[in-house]
């Protein structure tokens, strides 16, 4: 097994301020960047903050910037630096840093509180949905997010604009509106509640220009843009600039076939 | 001393995985007002890595198969040393369970007429496993995770506060169940992120903390699984059930080395993966246990024909439950017959089209291309056993998941011993988080609810005492009172690598008398340096002062798996022993049990001869006639002793 002498630098610091640190650290075949963290921890900086959870990529908890560019740190492999590079990890820039490489993604919690929940049709009981799987393909792509958040810290509405974190969701929840909208039994619409109007209205989906930063950093390769934000944005203008639907609208409430 | 931030709830919920979760849902459901402490942000727990499906006898892609079959295999997995009553009742509500979570959103893959598909898994009958892909942990854990967020904007829409019923308090640590008297007043914990300590006051606690693999080298578990609830029950006086059983999944990842545990699902095998060794012999054949000899099948050609015919094939002994995989997988490896890398062969590759396994096991292949530069649908893998699940747990009552001996103390999910007998098979894990997350959250509520009189006050005394032991790794450089000399504090993280070789070693898969013993007296040592476990840096978001806090906990749990294991003379499930190699029917209705030695845990955790567990053997109630009546006689005179029969 071949192994080598790392240079690394990683940020460490708290809400009041820090910086980058260097350090050196052996690197042995096969490792990822989260490995190396341990190794750091364990040998040169045992208070190093890091989240972290599974290690396989199925967790989303231990999300960075590695040399500028948001990823898992578990499913980034050495390999892919040359052993001259110097890699250089730092927290999620887009949310406060509570310590080293651990931030406060409180944003994301009070996002996903705000997206109405799922609305169970009143006549299936438990045991009588029936649902195609060509049906569900599209929304159970959605379900595959393990909310790692690093779309929504690549996202340049909200990355360098703190101003827009309160009209936005972001990409990761507006996804979840359109995961919701695209389920076959889904009964928002009898409830009255409209699920392209409130993501426009409330979650700020006017404000994403698909520039699909989000796609191509998902470590699970869901097609946000494409498959979600891009067909919610369509439904939502279908609906805001289709003459009948306005006048429908204007006329009586809106029906289960809208 | 302290002054530390207190609030009242009516049930605290330890754990924010699958049974955590559902103990939450129910809880606040019945009125009662409940929080959930998590050490990892909501909607990390382990359960995520769940991954082949669960178990639910629903009978969507068998019309044969229903609760009582589903109770057989489950009793057949376990070895018959199931609590037999969790089975009945597993078996009987899982359907229901899982049908739930469509109401809730959840988004199964689906049969051709619509319903929720059911795959094959090692001991299940029929196709039994409801999935999603090979992500259904995530399925399970975010759609519990949806519906409490749902809750919470109930609760938002009538009080104003999405808090007020139901909170989840995550990456915080519960460190001490405060008890007034016998019963439960609380939990003292504290917040990750600050260092700050705080008080839940609450007569109903229930402990989800899941496993405890994180005490052994090579493990599919995450950091969070340090035996946490099961050391904390042990500490307020309730005892663990039958530690000694500890299920190493027999497909781990082996290579390379930092990934080396990771879990490689079982559906591999269920959706007709197969196992060879180094000469392409497909071994497993060899490895088909008398008890099993008439249900699996003899040749290759039967067990292939049997994906697509299984009313008149027998299924192949790929599918055998894990513990007879894994031993058998260490025995090929043993004899030389291994992978280059000290596994064996797995492979779909030569079995299904790419396109298929591409689809059917998205993250396997995902897993593999991305951290071992193998393409599954085109190599095979090389997989060997892993530390995954502890059978063993908390002592509960069957029905309530109430634990023995502490009034208002509740268990469920991993954490809780008894469902599973000495070896649990796949998919059955989910479900009982459901089954059993559910029941414990009811009787919680309920006992939280029915209590008159005034609620348990807690006490200053335990607050201020659990206070100081969570401080003490700060203060660990000088000597101990009573203590002269002045050793340099001990590295908790170099600590914990020493407890996994010992347990890895030592207490694995085989395990060997003398060896036990050993491993005994590595713990005694660990014990007492871990008092001496130093941190550097200050108490905001400091891991190597959470380490060194749970290894109180691991150590308690492995010195009870030790004690538990070397106590057990025979083979049965999850416990292997190579100077006792067979299964032992006397042994089949006795449980062990595991209670601290001394619950002031002073001089038992310094002394290194005395230990901290006191073992107790105890006879298990008979399995209920008409249970029994659902399986042959000839089949359990293999499992009962002559007099268990006659009865």
């Amino acid at each position: 097994m071949s192994s080598y002498k790392a240079r690394f630098k990683v940020w460490r610091g708290d809400v009041k301020g820090g910086g980058l640190k260097d350090f050196e650290v052996e690197v042995n075949d096969g490792e990822v960047v989260l490995d190396i963290i341990h190794r750091l921890q364990a040998t040169q900086a045992p208070d190093l903050a890091v989240r972290w959870n599974c290690k396989a990529g199925k967790c989303g908890s231990c999300s960075a910037e590695i040399n500028g560019r948001p990823r898992l740190m578990c499913m980034t492999r050495m390999s892919v630096f040359t052993p001259q590079e110097t890699v250089t990890v730092t927290p999620l820039r887009a949310f406060p840093v509570v310590r080293d490489l651990v931030t406060d993604v409180g944003f994301n919690y009070q996002k996903a509180r705000e997206v109405p929940a799922f609305v169970p049709p009143a006549d299936l009981g438990p045991g009588e949905y029936r649902m195609m799987q060509e049906d569900v393909d599209r929304s159970q792509e959605f379900r595959k997010c393990i909310e790692c958040f690093l779309c929504q810290d690549v996202c340049h509405v909200v990355r360098d604009h703190e101003e827009n974190k309160p009209a936005y969701a972001g990409p990761r929840f507006l996804m979840r509106a359109a995961e919701l909208d695209m389920h076959p039994l889904d009964a928002a619409a009898e409830t009255g509640l409209d699920r392209k109007k409130t993501a426009q209205d409330d979650h700020g989906l006017g404000y994403c220009n698909i520039t699909k930063c989000c796609t191509e950093v998902c470590p699970e390769g869901i097609r946000i843009t494409d498959n979600a934000l891009i067909p919610l944005k369509e439904r939502a203008v279908d609906r805001k600039y289709d003459p009948l639907v306005w006048l429908g609208s204007k006329i009586r409430r809106r029906s289960a076939a809208d | 001393m302290s002054v530390v931030d207190r609030q009242e709830w009516d049930v605290v919920v330890v754990g924010a995985g699958g049974a955590g979760l559902r103990a939450a849902i129910e809880a606040r459901e019945r009125g009662a007002r409940t929080a959930v402490i998590c050490k990892s942000l909501f909607g990390k727990a382990h359960t995520v890595m769940a991954e082949g499906g669960i178990a639910a006898a629903m009978a969507n892609a068998n019309p044969h198969d229903n609760w009582q079959v589903h109770f057989r295999d489950t009793m057949r997995g376990g070895k018959f040393l199931n609590q037999w009553r969790m089975a009945e009742l597993h078996a009987q509500e899982a359907p229901q369970r899982v049908w739930e979570l469509e109401t809730w959103g959840a988004l199964f893959d689906r049969t051709k007429e619509g319903k929720i598909s059911q795959r094959n898994f090692g001991g299940h009958e029929y196709p039994r496993l409801a999935h999603v892909g090979d992500r259904t942990g995530l399925e399970l854990i975010r759609t519990l995770q949806q519906k409490i967020v749902s809750l919470q904007q109930e609760d938002k829409k009538e009080t104003g506060d999405y808090e007020s019923r139901l909170k989840v308090f995550q990456e915080c640590t519960v460190t001490r169940i405060l008890k007034d008297g016998s019963r439960v007043s609380g939990v003292f914990a504290y917040e990750r992120e600050t260092g700050r300590f705080f008080v839940l006051e609450a007569p109903a606690v229930v402990i989800a903390t899941g496993g405890i693999g994180k005490s052994f080298k090579v493990t599919s578990n995450s950091w969070e699984y340090t035996g946490d609830g099961h050391a904390l029950a042990l500490l307020a006086g309730a005892p663990l059930l039958n530690m000694e059983f500890v299920q190493f999944h027999p497909t781990g990842m082996v290579w390379p080395p930092s990934v080396k545990g990771i879990l490689v699902t079982e559906s591999v095998r269920g959706d007709g993966g197969v196992l060879r060794n180094s000469e392409g012999k497909r071994f497993m054949f060899d490895y088909v246990p008398d008890v099993f000899k008439e249900k699996y099948a003899e040749s290759e050609e039967e067990g292939d024909r049997w994906y697509e015919d299984p009313d008149n094939n027998r299924r192949p002994p790929e599918l055998l439950p894990r513990d007879e995989v894994a031993r058998a997988i260490n025995a090929e490896v043993k004899a030389g017959r291994g992978s280059p890398h000290g596994g064996v062969f797995l492979d779909v590759s030569t079995r299904m089209p790419a396109e298929v396994i591409r689809r059917r096991l998205p993250s396997m292949y995902h897993q593999f291309k991305e951290l071992a530069d193998v393409d599954i649908t085109a190599e095979a893998m090389e997989v060997g056993p892993t530390c995954h699940y502890v059978m063993g747990g908390i002592a509960v009552d069957s029905d309530s998941a109430a634990a023995r001996g502490v009034p208002g103390l509740f268990a469920a999910g991993e954490v809780a011993g008894g469902m599973h007998g000495s070896n649990r098979l796949g998919g059955n894990s989910l479900s009982d988080l459901l089954v059993f997350g559910r029941r414990a959250g009811w009787h919680a509520a309920e006992y939280a609810t029915g209590l008159t009189g005034a609620r348990p006050p807690v006490d200053d005394v335990q607050v201020d005492t659990a206070a100081a032991e969570a401080l003490r790794p700060f203060s660990a450089e000088g000597p101990a009172p009573g203590e002269d000399d002045g050793r340099p504090p001990e590295n908790p993280y170099t600590l914990h690598q020493e407890l996994q070789q010992t347990m890895n070693d030592l207490v694995g898969i085989i395990r060997r008398e003398g060896e036990m013993e050993q491993a005994l007296e590595k713990l005694a040592d660990l014990r007492v340096r871990a008092r001496r476990a130093g941190v550097e840096g200050h108490r905001q978001f400091n891991p190597g002062w959470h380490l060194a806090l749970d290894l109180r906990n691991m150590l308690l749990v492995s010195e009870c798996v030790a004690r538990a294991a070397l106590e057990r003379t025979e083979s049965r499930g999850g416990h292997t022993r190579e100077d006792f190699g067979a299964m032992d029917r006397k042994w089949r209705n006795i449980n062990l049990l595991c209670r601290l030695t001394d619950p002031t845990g002073g001089l038992a955790a310094t002394d290194p001869v005395r230990g901290q567990i006191e073992l107790t053997r105890e006879t298990t109630e008979p399995i209920r006639a008409d249970l029994l009546a659902l399986f042959d006689k000839e089949e359990l005179v293999k499992y009962l002793a002559e007099e268990e029969l006659y009865e």
